[in-house]
């Protein structure tokens, strides 16, 4: 790392630094100077808003856990304490409460412009894979924190979302066990969610330190999907990537601001200000707005799969959910073999570019139905139909869709190069 | 240019959106929530058939209607006298069952009130410390420091005393249901005879607001409340101001939060602005 | 690391002092937000408002006798509250101030000679010192005994002998009435 030649800076204590470790060399290399592609548009201000909100979730979640309590007696309280008693408390809790979204939003946009503009293909399997992990994790480390506060919604959203460990078959009952640490969800479960949800921000900040290794490595894609031929084709990062990652951040922030001051619970549960109550389950138990579409797709099975005719049970419907469930973000992982057209950016693919586009309502649809009770009737037709039928345009897209565009679409000619078509562009 | 700038925030727009129409679409199901069951106690068979029996009547009943809070919108605050107003209705009325243990006395002061007035409150109640030098409770005047002695010892004394219902702790009851503020205000006016079919059990009072039989009596009536002011001493006053105490007792530091708010979001705007005419200089040089 | 990069670009004269400013003023921008958003989370770190509230204790003094000591908790600290003897405010008050390491007359350190009030805690490294119950070390000036480093303190709460720098703090407190004190 940064062990190449160097070109000395003029202040003596930088360059007393920069010889024994180059540091700077290497922020100058990567940051500074770096080749980025001329042609981003503001979809690509989404990578350095998430790493923001990251930055926001751990400082503000190190100070938050200076005043909180793992105790299943104690943790609601000194949530409460935090809202009412602590210096400025209701402010951070509530940027950390809201940021957990927009944490999740940043991210969602993120991967959308993947998939747009084909940023997973060849070169950039690795990077995409690591995204994706990245995005696991953040699925752990929220839902570990929304525990946290030991609300209603905390109590039995970690009672659902651990009991789908059960659905594995011999030895499910007893994986429940060890994560609970007990025979319900109780304070030593409390005590190892807290452990993790503090952990894991530093698992994700590390994974964030190699997918931007990675994408150092192979370099931006953009939105035309084709390779940089040249210094024609690309600015340094700095000034012109930082100032404009710096705006678009500015403009996410004032929206997030807008949530944290003028409505901070919006996006939560009612429920949550009740505290946690194992004798009483709320009648309809809904999971954050970023897990809908999941949680959709889980209670989309709601049958068994077996053979036909009789009464064998290869698949109970327990377990279909989970896997179906757990399956939708298994695709994400091999999407670079799935989609192995040559082109990159839908903007030259227009069959697969409709596919997508669909493939973005219906999973907006699948959230819509996690949204709604079990047992909800949507137009005459129950909502876990058609959240069946999400579920199979979700895996179509992946597992038919993409492998007959592999072979069917022909796309529409490329520019010759980025800087072409930004000069046509311009004119 | 300006498609290239709209189109990831449109998305945005959108990603941020879905969720509250989801969650307001999620309301109209989770109506009535787990802890007001909980506060209905275990209803009679008969009487949840009953209630079965009378569903379609629920969407026509309109269960809560949107009330105009001093508090509500972007620059509301709380009506200081309101609060005052709500305080004494909850210390002379709600306070016989309803605990509010998650607020001191000491907070009284963003009432209006000043130290003296809040230790005199105080006062009035007893709490229980020690144990002392020789190992005994006593009881002892409460402080500012305090918080709000609640009615009951625990939570099984409260429930053999009220049919085995366990009255909600009011610290948190307005972010605790959805549309809060007037959920509360319809539980509190939405007393009525029960339909036609519903039979009330021992200690159950049917409410509009619920749509179901409750085991909260009418708590309030007119001219129950001796108010110093001159605003009328009715059942929808009484309910108006202490929803309004309720929603300080829930969100204490809403207004400061919401002057916060503004000056943030005018820094940020500003802010963006400018970043925005220092990327439009910078990108100029290119093209 | 920014002139660097601007040197390497070489960016064309016009329009360098408005760029200049424009960037100034965003850096200021930046700078006052990252504070402004900073104070916040470390105000957070300062006593909350549930521990500034139980800040000030109010002490009944009615039942303790001539020459006894008693103990009350105020701040997380311990307060040391002696109902001195004639004899030890004597001895406490004969002492040339000149010759002590931390320059107090006894009449500074009490509102009553009766009453010494002070916080109990060794001014050396933090250790609480003996002398409050009875039969426990008073050192050689009759006062308190820190048993870490040595240090004696004599019936005013001063300094007199070993490694600590200070006479033993008078909190902050009012008589409320003849039995009735207020520390705080």
């Amino acid at each position: 790392m940064g062990s190449g030649p160097r070109t000395p800076f003029e202040n003596p204590v930088v360059e007393w630094v920069d010889s024994r470790l180059p540091i700077f060399t290497m922020m100058q290399k990567e940051y500074g100077v770096f080749p980025t592609p001329r042609n981003f548009n503001y979809f690509w201000n989404f990578g350095a808003i998430a790493m923001i909100m990251l930055v926001l979730m751990i400082v503000t979640g190190i100070v938050l856990a200076m005043h909180y309590t793992p105790h299943t007696a104690m943790a609601f309280n000194s949530v409460e304490r935090i809202m009412r008693d602590v210096n400025g408390g209701w402010l951070i809790r509530y940027l950390h409460m809201n940021g957990a979204s927009f944490f999740f939003i940043a991210v969602y946009i993120h991967i959308f412009r993947g998939m747009y503009y084909g940023s997973y293909k060849k070169p950039r399997e690795l990077l995409w894979i690591l995204g994706v992990l990245i995005f696991l994790l953040m699925m752990a480390t929220a839902f570990m924190g929304y525990v946290l506060p030991w609300g209603q919604m905390s109590y039995w959203g970690a009672t659902v979302i651990t009991n789908l460990f059960s659905a594995i078959p011999v030895v499910g009952e007893s994986i429940v066990t060890l994560l609970w640490g007990g025979f319900s969800i109780d304070n030593p479960t409390l005590n190892r969610f807290f452990a993790l949800h503090y952990l894991l921000p530093f698992v994700i900040f590390a994974v964030v330190f190699l997918h931007i290794w990675a994408l150092h490595v192979v370099g931006s894609n953009n939105p035309l999907g084709i390779d940089t031929k040249g210094p024609q084709d690309t600015v340094p990062f700095h000034p012109y990537y930082t100032i404009k990652d710096t705006f678009g951040t500015l403009v996410y922030l004032v929206i997030f601001c807008f949530f944290v001051f003028f409505m901070p619970d919006a996006l939560g549960h009612p429920d949550n200000y009740t505290p946690a109550n194992p004798m009483v389950t709320p009648p309809h138990i809904v999971p954050e707005w970023y897990f809908l579409p999941f949680y959709a797709m889980l209670r989309a099975i709601t049958f068994n799969i077996g053979i036909p005719f009789t009464e064998i049970v290869i698949i109970s419907a327990k377990l279909g959910g989970v896997l179906v469930m757990f399956g939708s973000i298994a695709l994400l992982f091999v999407l670079p073999w799935l989609d192995r057209h040559p082109i990159r950016s839908a903007r030259f693919r227009p069959q697969y570019r409709i596919a997508l586009l669909v493939w973005l309502a219906v999973f907006a649809f699948l959230g819509y139905v996690g949204s709604q009770p079990a047992d909800a009737v949507k137009f005459g037709i129950p909502l876990s139909y058609l959240g069946l039928l999400g579920t199979i345009y979700y895996y179509g897209f992946f597992l038919a869709i993409l492998p007959y565009l592999n072979k069917h679409e022909k796309g529409r000619d490329l520019p010759p190069s980025i800087h072409e078509s930004v000069l046509k562009g311009s004119a | 240019m300006m498609k290239k700038i709209i189109l990831p925030f449109i998305v945005l727009a959108l990603a941020t959106a879905s969720p509250l129409v989801f969650a307001a679409e999620a309301e109209q199901h989770a109506m009535p929530t787990p802890a007001d069951l909980e506060a209905a106690a275990e209803l009679p068979p008969e009487g949840a058939e009953a209630d079965k029996a009378h569903a379609p009547d629920h969407h026509a009943a309109a269960p809560h209607g949107h009330n105009e809070w001093h508090f509500s919108g972007m620059f509301g605050s709380y009506d200081r006298a309101a609060l005052q107003r709500g305080l004494k209705v909850y210390r002379e009325v709600c306070a016989a069952c309803h605990s509010l243990k998650r607020v001191y006395y000491r907070n009284l002061e963003d009432l209006g009130y000043d130290e003296g007035q809040v230790k005199n409150i105080a006062s009035q109640y007893n709490v229980t410390d020690g144990p002392n030098d020789e190992g005994e409770m006593f009881d002892r005047a409460a402080l500012p420091s305090d918080h709000f002695v609640s009615p009951y010892p625990n939570d099984n004394a409260a429930k053999s005393v009220n049919n085995g219902a366990l009255p909600p702790d009011l610290s948190l009851i307005i972010k605790a249901r959805h549309h809060g503020p007037d959920h509360v205000f319809g539980v509190l006016t939405g007393f009525a005879p029960p339909p036609e079919g519903v039979t009330p059990g021992p200690g159950q009072h049917w409410n509009n607001q619920m749509q179901s039989l409750i085991s909260m009596a009418p708590p309030l009536s007119d001219g129950q409340v001796a108010y110093e002011d001159d605003v009328p001493q009715t059942v929808d006053q009484y309910s108006r101001d202490v929803v309004e105490f309720l929603a300080w007792a829930s969100d204490p530091y809403m207004e400061e939060r919401k002057r916060t708010g503004i000056k943030v979001i005018i820094f940020l705007a500003v802010f963006a602005g400018l970043m925005y005419a220092v990327k439009r200089r910078i990108w100029a040089k290119l093209h | 690391m920014a002139s660097n990069t601007k040197a390497d670009h070489g960016h064309p004269q016009d329009g360098e002092t408005r760029r200049d400013f424009l960037q100034l003023t965003a850096a200021a921008f930046g700078a006052v937000g990252a504070g402004v958003f900073a104070w916040p989370l470390v105000n957070s770190l300062n006593p909350a408002k549930d521990t500034l509230a139980l800040s000030t204790i109010e002490v009944d003094l009615s039942t303790v006798q001539v020459g006894q000591s008693i103990t009350y908790t105020w701040q997380g600290k311990p307060v040391f509250i002696r109902r001195r003897t004639a004899q030890e405010i004597a001895d406490a008050e004969a002492v040339d101030v000149s010759t002590l390491r931390d320059k107090q007359a006894d009449k500074d350190r009490v509102q009553k000679a009766e009453w010494l009030v002070v916080v109990g805690i060794c001014t050396h490294l933090g250790c609480i010192p003996q002398g409050q119950k009875t039969g426990e070390i008073k050192g050689e000036y009759n006062g308190w005994f820190c048993p870490c480093h040595g240090s004696a303190y004599d019936t005013s709460g001063r300094i007199r002998k070993g490694p600590a720098p200070l006479n033993l703090p008078v909190p902050p407190y009012t008589f409320l009435s003849d039995t009735l004190i207020k520390i705080g």
